[in-house]
């Protein structure tokens, strides 16, 4: 069945992403790309108005609605127009059968008028919802706990001030709420009143999304490999899912700020199960035993990418670069010795992340995580993102950070099983990976590019000359 | 440390070509309760070494708690014996989630290098010259 869409106004390229997860989170296999989109007349892709068909029924489009973190509101269509005019007439041509349900005496039911773009005032929205007498509403109104509530939501036609490539139409939509987010989660989970926070925490509402697109759900396995103070564990605890995360940074798995203030403080505060383990562990030589595989659902993580916090990996920088020769710690100081680390860089990070995924996830789990993008080398619209023969990418969804760079959530799932033929061309793949990555990406390089001074002298894009622009990019 | 992860872990120095299961010395533990979920076990029992399991309870303290061989499929999951005190089922999800290891070792069937596990976090983060490359 076809609905009507409305979203709220931001982090707008994950929000067709997050309701086909939670589609196939609901629905199961094959939901998620059986959701079907379209657009209103005159709508930009961008607009909050979107109309989405949905697999099984109305209890599912619910429970998409209620989970997720983006959807104002999914709503059963009773009709649109231009006009108060063309909106009654629509809602008239309505089949009678789909109406009268929800109008039945013993219900009760309430009106609220919404709008996009424009304010409507206490007033209007009375002479608004006054209007609607010819619709047979027999129930009692209630505006406190509703059976059924309407909305009538508005946009106008307005100028391009809202941040949207204007709309020269006005429009008027009627419908009925089947579902809606609960965003009450974010001031509950903030990270402002959280306890114990790093530099890196990932915000509340991101990895709320990156557990819904990591189909998080109770009786499911989670791993982070770079949990840091555990933010993104957090989110897939509170969804029910048992958790696990490692990191290479003692400090902060272990002992954090103190009895009180560490990464198991965190669970306690939203009064969460506490994960099941916590690792301090190298990336780049996961202690996971031989022959182990295939035990996470999913892995959802944030790599160090090396512009706020650059990765590391064990053994040494002058060590791996071949400056000193290869030394033994003497067996007296190997107790409290502490192991040198050597940087990490991004491609090699990338590349571990995807073969540890590709060993120890389930077929059909999803890997989610972060990666990011000089956004001058999306100028052609062509992004490149990792790919291995195990994983099918599900989403990519940009969030700008500044200027010069964005990250993408990438969500991946595992199409196929790990097999030894999968393992050796890994491990092929690595070692031409350790002979070439120096000079594929070199440690610092996305910093240096992302902090670098702005070249004044250099024409700000000349060739893109006239066009008009929206988000950095051009409206079409 | 949960059982759990014990299950899982191996040691990675240089030269060691299992490294598995790592012995494990208690110092101190704690039982941590975690919902039961069926579903859960029901994924997970195929990937857990039984033997490296129950030698691990014993190490913990709790000799009795698991039979040394795994009981079969049909008596663990046995409709309704999650709610029954005492259950093969329930007493795996105690072995596998609920056990707690504070503090202790972790010691490498292969090399002898032992790994410290303290507040509940084992470090298996290898030194320079244990690293392969």
């Amino acid at each position: 069945m076809w609905y009507l869409c409305v979203f709220y106004h931001r982090l707008l390229d994950y929000r067709r992403p997050e309701v086909q997860s939670l589609a196939e989170l609901f629905g199961g296999p094959g939901a998620g790309d059986a959701v079907e989109w379209r657009m209103p007349e005159n709508h930009h892709e961008d607009s909050p108005f979107h109309l989405v068909r949905l697999p099984g029924d109305e209890r599912l489009a619910a429970q998409i609605a209620n989970r997720s973190l983006l959807v104002k509101g999914i709503f059963e269509l009773w009709g649109q127009g231009a006009t108060y005019d063309e909106l009654e007439k629509a809602i008239r041509e309505y089949p009678d059968e789909r109406k009268l349900p929800y109008l039945t005496p013993e219900s009760s039911f309430k009106i609220v008028v919404d709008s996009f773009g424009k304010v409507i005032s206490f007033e209007e929205q009375n002479e608004i919802i006054k209007g609607f007498t010819y619709i047979p509403f027999e129930g009692r109104v209630n505006l406190k706990k509703p059976e059924h509530k309407f909305f009538v939501l508005e946009t106008d036609d307005y100028g391009s001030q809202n941040g949207l490539p204007p709309v020269v139409q006005k429009t008027v939509f009627f419908g009925r709420e089947v579902g809606a987010a609960d965003r009450h989660l974010l001031p509950m989970y903030q990270l402002k009143s959280r306890k114990y926070i790093g530099p890196t925490a990932m915000d509340c509402e991101m990895a709320f999304l990156m557990a819904n697109q990591g189909l998080t759900r109770p009786g499911k396995l989670v791993y982070d490999p770079f949990v840091g103070t555990g933010s993104i564990l957090v989110a897939a605890a509170h969804f029910g899912a048992m958790t696990m995360g490692a990191d290479i940074d003692i400090r902060v798995v272990r002992d954090g700020r103190g009895p009180d203030c560490n990464i198991w403080s965190n669970f306690e505060q939203y009064k969460l199960p506490e994960p099941l383990c916590v690792l301090r562990a190298d990336n780049n030589l996961p202690p996971w035993r031989p022959g182990l595989k295939e035990i996470f659902d999913a892995i959802i993580c944030d790599p160090p990418y090396g512009v706020r916090a650059g990765g590391r990996k064990s053994g040494g920088r002058k060590l791996l670069k071949g400056i000193i020769p290869p030394y033994t710690v003497p067996d007296e100081k190997r107790e409290n010795h502490i192991p040198s680390t050597a940087p990490y860089s991004l491609a090699e990070c990338v590349h571990d992340l995807l073969h540890l995924a590709a060993r120890m996830l389930v077929v059909g789990g999803r890997l989610v995580f972060f990666y990011p993008m000089l956004r001058e080398d999306d100028v052609a619209g062509v992004a490149k993102f990792p790919e291995h023969p195990c994983f099918k990418l599900v989403s990519s969804c940009e969030q700008i950070l500044s200027l010069r760079y964005s990250r993408v959530l990438l969500t991946m799932v595992k199409v196929g099983p790990y097999t030894e033929e999968v393992e050796r061309m890994g491990e092929e793949r690595h070692q031409e990976f350790r002979e070439n990555h120096q000079k594929w990406m070199e440690e610092g390089n996305l910093h240096t590019a992302v902090f670098s001074p702005a070249e004044h002298d250099k024409k700000p894009e000349s060739d893109r000359g006239s066009k008009p622009k929206y988000r950095g990019k051009f409206a079409s | 440390m949960r059982l759990l992860t014990h299950n899982f872990l191996a040691s990675n120095v240089k030269g060691v070509s299992t490294g598995y299961p790592l012995a494990l010395e208690v110092a101190k533990t704690s039982i941590k309760e975690v919902e039961l979920n069926v579903d859960f076990l029901r994924g997970i029992l195929p990937k857990i070494d039984w033997r490296a399991l129950f030698a691990a309870t014993s190490a913990a303290g709790f000799p009795e708690l698991l039979a040394a061989e795994q009981p079969p499929e049909a008596e663990l999951f046995a409709e309704g014996a999650a709610a029954v005190e005492g259950s093969a089922i329930r007493r795996l999800h105690h072995a596998l989630l609920e056990i707690h290891v504070e503090e202790g070792t972790l010691v490498c069937p292969d090399s002898g290098r032992s790994f410290p596990i303290l507040k509940g976090v084992p470090n298996m983060l290898l030194h320079e010259d244990e690293v392969r490359h």
